[in-house]
């Protein structure tokens, strides 16, 4: 008798792994098919951080996403399919995202998947895509540690992180001996968006013989940044990197630095400064002047596709060309990416979508040219610094750039 | 190791480390007397920036001026959400059912927070935020001074109200026994739905030298709950003194870790702490019930 009941348990069991093996395989199949009856809309699935720590971020994403799809489905959608976008939040939480994406995927049957915000989730996130078949184009994943993984669908429209302080650094190194900074602090977040990018701008740096003086990193849950920035100031340095993911970093190091009465010569913040509106209303206006960040977009950038997205940005939510997230454009750029991977294969189908994406293709998008390599980093973005001066947000380096306006060095005194 | 950056970093830990305790005080008066874990009050310590920042920047009113309406605010808000939700809350499930429906009155809050101000940082602006005074050879923060005094005063407050009020003594009495109280004719009910508010209105004063020392958003809460929580375990549930010392306490030892052996161990250390003392004393530094208000 109990042999049967073990037997009936067995098959039982069998039986719900086989079902759920046929359910995955049929909503993979569902994907790959790539076609949607005429009539119906695409719907796009996406897991943005709209609360948490990153929820800053996740709405200026959410704000690009919903741009490019009023702009898309302006002009028709795609393929003549209305775009839907599926938005839910994952509270900046890396689990939240994988099971955001796994629901999206196989109870939303969403057809295309758009990338979360921050390398943290965008790595969880790729590989439960992955398992799916789907691609995921995102723009706020380019850690190394993203394309490190081994994953074949994932392809990010922005700069590759590790490369975004090289100008500065550069800049640094070729300032004649007089005016080089003869020290330097690096203060980093344990973040895979900040940790790589400090390395590689030390190294060009203490090759120009500057002296490192501080370099610590602290963790990225920490909330009191009183002694680390204090520490900081104790030590003096000429010129101040840190590795920040968002501005209340930047703004609890300008607010010690300030108080300890320590203004550094040229200070710049990895992440932050870029926010527009979002920093300077926190820092205030005044003391954002010479605060400088990596990037490779700003709201004035003289590219023609940027320009009308920031005019549509501007009439929707106001403000200017320099309150412009270039978190943004970043998302903007990713519905652009999709645009033409679908326009060129004819449909929706994901596995001839990320053969599209890794065939060398070029695409021109609100950031600039994309190109992916075999890892999905984009490899054309040029990397810049920008700058606060006054009520402007500049490109300054490099100084060869035609649109690069002269650096504010040494950096002016706080204001407030 | 910089010894200038070790001092300074005390006196960091001790000026910040009072303004925790005081936003872990309400936390610990609130489950000590009416054995609630209100894991909302981070959410009102935001919503008392944010009320301070919508005076500031909309009429002009200094932010410590700016308490005396706030603190009332709070006051008001923590007797109808202990009305409305909290005194319905009966039974052994208790505590747990208090986790949750605390839970939900912050989701709500922050909710209504974002809509009202966005999402974006704000950071609280006044002409002593950004500036200090030199004293014997280290800059200290106004506003952290002046936080600290407010921290003092406050709690000196309470203080006061717990040992030489009439009322503080009903709150003594329930905070020792519920039924014994009830029996020589405390309202428990009454007295409990006011330590509510009071340990709501703390949270306003907390909140404003929060949002005046941090760029906040309604999801900034999340970061302090976990460390007002560890606080008050910290320093014994219910036991006012014991905020007070853990708070102090834990802030210090955190900075003298950021500065000793760098900030990435700091945090670390702050809940090694923790587990370390409560191996040691389970129920946290002043946590025996009749030390509960020591």
């Amino acid at each position: 008798m109990n042999r049967r009941k073990e037997l009936f348990r067995a098959l039982g069991v069998t039986s719900v792994a086989l079902a759920t093996l046929f359910t995955l395989s049929t909503t993979s199949g569902a994907s790959s098919s790539g076609t949607i009856a005429k009539g119906q809309p695409v719907l796009i699935g996406a897991s943005l951080s709209l609360s948490g720590d990153f929820s800053a971020d996740g709405t200026a994403f959410q704000q690009g996403y919903e741009l490019w799809a009023a702009d898309q489905n302006a002009k028709g959608g795609l393929l003549g399919h209305k775009i839907d976008l599926k938005i839910v939040s994952d509270a900046s939480s890396a689990t939240q995202v994988v099971t955001n994406y796994q629901d999206l995927i196989s109870s939303d049957h969403v057809n295309l998947t758009f990338g979360p915000f921050s390398s943290l989730l965008t790595l969880p996130a790729a590989k439960a895509v992955s398992r799916y078949g789907y691609a995921m184009v995102e723009g706020a994943g380019g850690a190394p540690s993203v394309f490190q993984a081994g994953l074949t669908n994932v392809f990010d429209s922005a700069l590759p992180v590790a490369s975004g302080l090289v100008p500065f650094a550069q800049w640094i190194a070729s300032l004649p001996k007089s005016q080089r900074p003869k020290t330097i602090a690096y203060v980093t977040s344990t973040d895979p968006f900040t940790e790589p990018q400090i390395p590689v701008a030390e190294k060009i740096i203490k090759a120009a013989g500057v002296k490192t003086v501080y370099y610590k990193t602290f963790p990225a849950e920490a909330t009191d940044y009183t002694p680390i920035a204090d520490a900081v100031a104790s030590a003096n340095a000429q010129v101040v990197i840190l590795g920040s993911v968002d501005v209340p970093t930047v703004s609890a190091f300008m607010q010690a630095f300030e108080q300890a009465h320590y203004n550094p010569k040229a200070f710049i913040a990895t992440a932050g400064p870029d926010q527009g509106a979002a920093f300077t209303k926190a820092v205030g206006l005044a003391n954002a002047d010479g605060m400088m960040v990596p990037n490779a977009w700003f709201g004035g950038s003289k590219n023609a596709q940027s320009e009308k997205m920031v005019a549509e940005y501007i009439k929707k939510y106001g403000g200017t060309a320099a309150d412009v997230n270039a978190d943004v454009a970043e998302a903007y750029s990713v519905g652009q990416v999709i645009t033409a991977a679908v326009k060129a294969t004819g449909g929706f189908d994901n596995t001839k979508i990320i053969k599209y994406l890794h065939s060398g293709v070029t695409i021109q998008s609100v950031l600039g040219p994309v190109k992916f390599n075999s890892l999905g980093e984009n490899i054309k973005p040029t990397a810049f610094t920008f700058q606060w001066q006054g009520s402007n947000f500049v490109e300054v380096n490099p100084a060869t750039d035609p649109g690069a306006t002269k650096i504010l060095y040494p950096k002016p005194a706080w204001k407030n | 190791m910089n010894g200038t950056a070790l001092i300074h970093s005390i006196i960091d830990g001790i000026l910040t480390g009072s303004v925790y305790a005081l936003m872990a005080t309400g936390l610990t008066l609130i489950f000590g007397v009416m054995n609630i874990i209100n894991v909302a009050q981070g959410i009102f310590v935001i919503l008392g920036a944010y009320l301070s920042y919508a005076l500031s920047v909309h009429f002009g009113i200094d932010l410590f001026v700016g308490l005396a309406i706030t603190i009332p605010t709070l006051f008001l808000v923590g007797i109808v959400v202990e009305r409305v939700f909290l005194s319905r809350i009966k039974g052994p499930e208790k505590v747990v059912m208090s986790i949750l429906v605390t839970y939900a009155i912050s989701l709500v809050i922050e909710g209504i927070l974002n809509m009202v101000f966005s999402v974006n940082y704000v950071e609280l602006q006044a002409w002593y935020v950004d500036r200090s005074v030199r004293v014997f050879g280290y800059w200290l923060p106004y506003i952290y001074l002046l936080g600290f005094a407010l921290a003092v005063v406050l709690l000196g407050a309470l203080y006061f109200m717990l040992y030489r009020t009439r009322f503080g003594a009903s709150v003594r009495a329930s905070l020792a026994d519920q039924t014994s109280a009830a029996l020589v004719g405390i309202n428990v009910k009454n007295v409990s739905t006011i330590c509510f508010g009071i340990g709501i209105a703390v949270t306003a004063a907390g909140g404003m030298i929060y949002g005046a020392t941090n760029a906040f958003n309604a999801s900034s809460s999340y970061d302090l709950i976990s460390r007002l929580l560890v606080i008050i375990v910290l320093g014994g549930m219910g036991s006012i003194g014991g905020a007070l010392a853990a708070g102090v306490f834990m802030i210090t030892v955190e900075d003298m870790v950021s500065v000793i052996w760098g900030p990435v161990w700091s945090s670390l250390t702050f809940f090694l702490i923790l587990v370390i003392i409560l191996s040691v004393r389970p129920q946290g530094i002043f946590g025996k019930l009749e030390a509960r208000l020591a």
